[in-house]
C-alpha cells in the first residue's frame, strides 16, 4: 500500500502542513515533481482527506474547555441518535465522541468564563434528551496535541 | 482576540475547512479583494487565533485501525514529578495527544494503534510502565465528529428571512 517514499512525505508534510511545496519536497528527499504526483495519489486514494486551519478558541475568548463524559439511557432504543442530534444543535459543542467502554458519547464544551459554562450547562446540556449519568472533566492544559500518526 | 466582526468568522470557516485555499478564493467567497483579505487572515494568524494547520489523515485506511482513549490517575501524587510523567508520555509515538485535566483523571490520552493486540503492546510496554502512571480508564473510540463550533452565529440569524 504504502512505500517508504509515502511514508517519508506523510511524516514530512503532517510535521508542518503549511510547508511551501519545494521545502517539503526538499525534507522528503524527492524531486517537487514527485511530490505533486505522490500527493496527488495520496488524496485520490482518500489517505489524506485535507488541510485545515486549527483554531486556538481561548485566543477567540473561549478561556474555559470541559470534557463531559455521558452515560446514556439504552433503555430508549433511538438514545444515541437523538441525543447527538440535538448536541448537534449546540454550537458550543466542538467534538462529539461515541464510544465502546465505561463512557457512551463524549462532548467537548467550550466557554467564555464559568458563569458562561454554568449556563450553557444548565441551559443547553442538561436538556439534551436520554442522559442517565454525566461527568465532567475540566481542561488544565494541552501538552501535546500534534495528534500526527507514527508513520 | 475578541473584536471579529462577521466577515473574520466567515473567514475562520472556511479555512477550518480547507486550508489550503489562498487569499484570493478567500476573498472571492467573502467579497473581498485578495490584499483585504491576506491582510485578515495574517491578522488572525498573528493574533494566535488561527494557531496552525493540521494534515487530516484517514487513520483506519492508513493501518491505525484503533483509536483508544486513556484516563490516567496518577499512583503517587506529590511524590512523582508531573514534568517526568509528561515527558515521557508526549515521548511516546502512538500517544497522539496529553492533556491535563481536572476530575476524576489527572491526564486525558488519544493512543492510536493498528489494531487491539497492537494496543495491548503499547497499553502494557508503554503506558504501564509510565513514571507515576496509577489507574487507567480506557474507553474505545467508535465515532468522532468535529464540529465547527461557535463562529458567528450573527450572520447566520441575519440570513434567517424574516418571517
Amino acid at each position: 500500500m504504502l512505500d517508504d517514499v509515502d511514508r517519508r512525505i506523510l511524516r514530512q508534510w503532517q510535521a508542518d502542513p503549511s510547508l511551501a511545496p519545494a521545502e517539503l519536497a526538499e525534507r522528503a528527499r524527492v524531486s517537487p515533481g514527485q511530490l505533486a504526483r505522490r500527493q496527488a495519489k495520496l488524496r485520490d486514494a482518500g489517505l489524506v482527506k485535507g488541510v485545515q486551519a486549527a483554531i486556538d478558541w481561548a485566543a477567540l475568548g473561549y478561556a474555559v474547555e470541559v470534557s463531559l463524559r455521558v452515560t446514556l439511557d439504552k433503555t430508549q432504543g433511538r438514545a444515541f441518535d437523538d441525543f447527538i442530534e440535538a448536541a448537534r444543535e449546540v454550537p458550543e459543542v466542538i467534538e462529539i465522541q461515541t464510544f465502546l467502554g465505561r463512557v457512551d458519547v463524549r462532548l467537548s464544551v467550550i466557554a467564555r468564563d464559568m458563569s458562561h459554562y454554568q449556563h450553557l450547562y444548565r441551559s443547553c446540556i442538561l436538556t439534551l434528551p436520554h442522559i442517565a449519568d454525566i461527568e465532567a472533566l475540566m481542561h488544565v492544559a494541552r501538552i501535546k496535541s500534534d495528534e500526527a500518526l507514527p508513520l | 482576540m475578541t473584536d471579529l466582526d462577521d466577515t473574520d468568522f466567515a473567514i475562520l470557516r472556511l479555512l477550518a475547512q480547507d486550508a489550503g485555499q489562498g487569499a484570493g478564493a478567500i476573498g472571492r467567497a467573502c467579497g473581498l479583494s485578495q490584499p483585504a483579505a491576506w491582510r485578515r487572515i495574517k491578522r488572525l494568524r498573528d493574533a494566535g487565533v488561527i494557531r496552525g494547520q493540521r494534515l487530516v489523515l484517514d487513520a483506519e485506511k492508513l493501518g491505525f485501525g484503533v483509536t483508544v482513549f486513556l484516563g490516567v490517575k496518577l499512583a503517587t501524587k506529590g511524590r512523582v514529578s508531573l514534568d517526568d510523567f509528561e515527558r515521557a508520555v508526549s515521548a511516546i509515538p502512538e500517544v497522539q495527544t496529553v492533556e491535563h485535566v481536572l476530575g476524576l483523571y489527572d491526564y486525558r490520552l488519544r493512543v492510536v494503534a493498528r489494531d487491539l493486540p497492537d494496543f495491548e503492546r503499547v497499553l502494557r510496554r508503554r503506558i504501564m510502565t509510565l513514571p507515576g502512571a496509577g489507574e487507567v480508564e480506557a474507553n474505545v473510540l467508535l465515532s468522532e465528529e468535529r464540529r465547527p463550533g461557535p463562529l458567528g452565529s450573527i450572520s447566520e440569524l441575519l440570513a434567517v428571512p424574516p418571517r
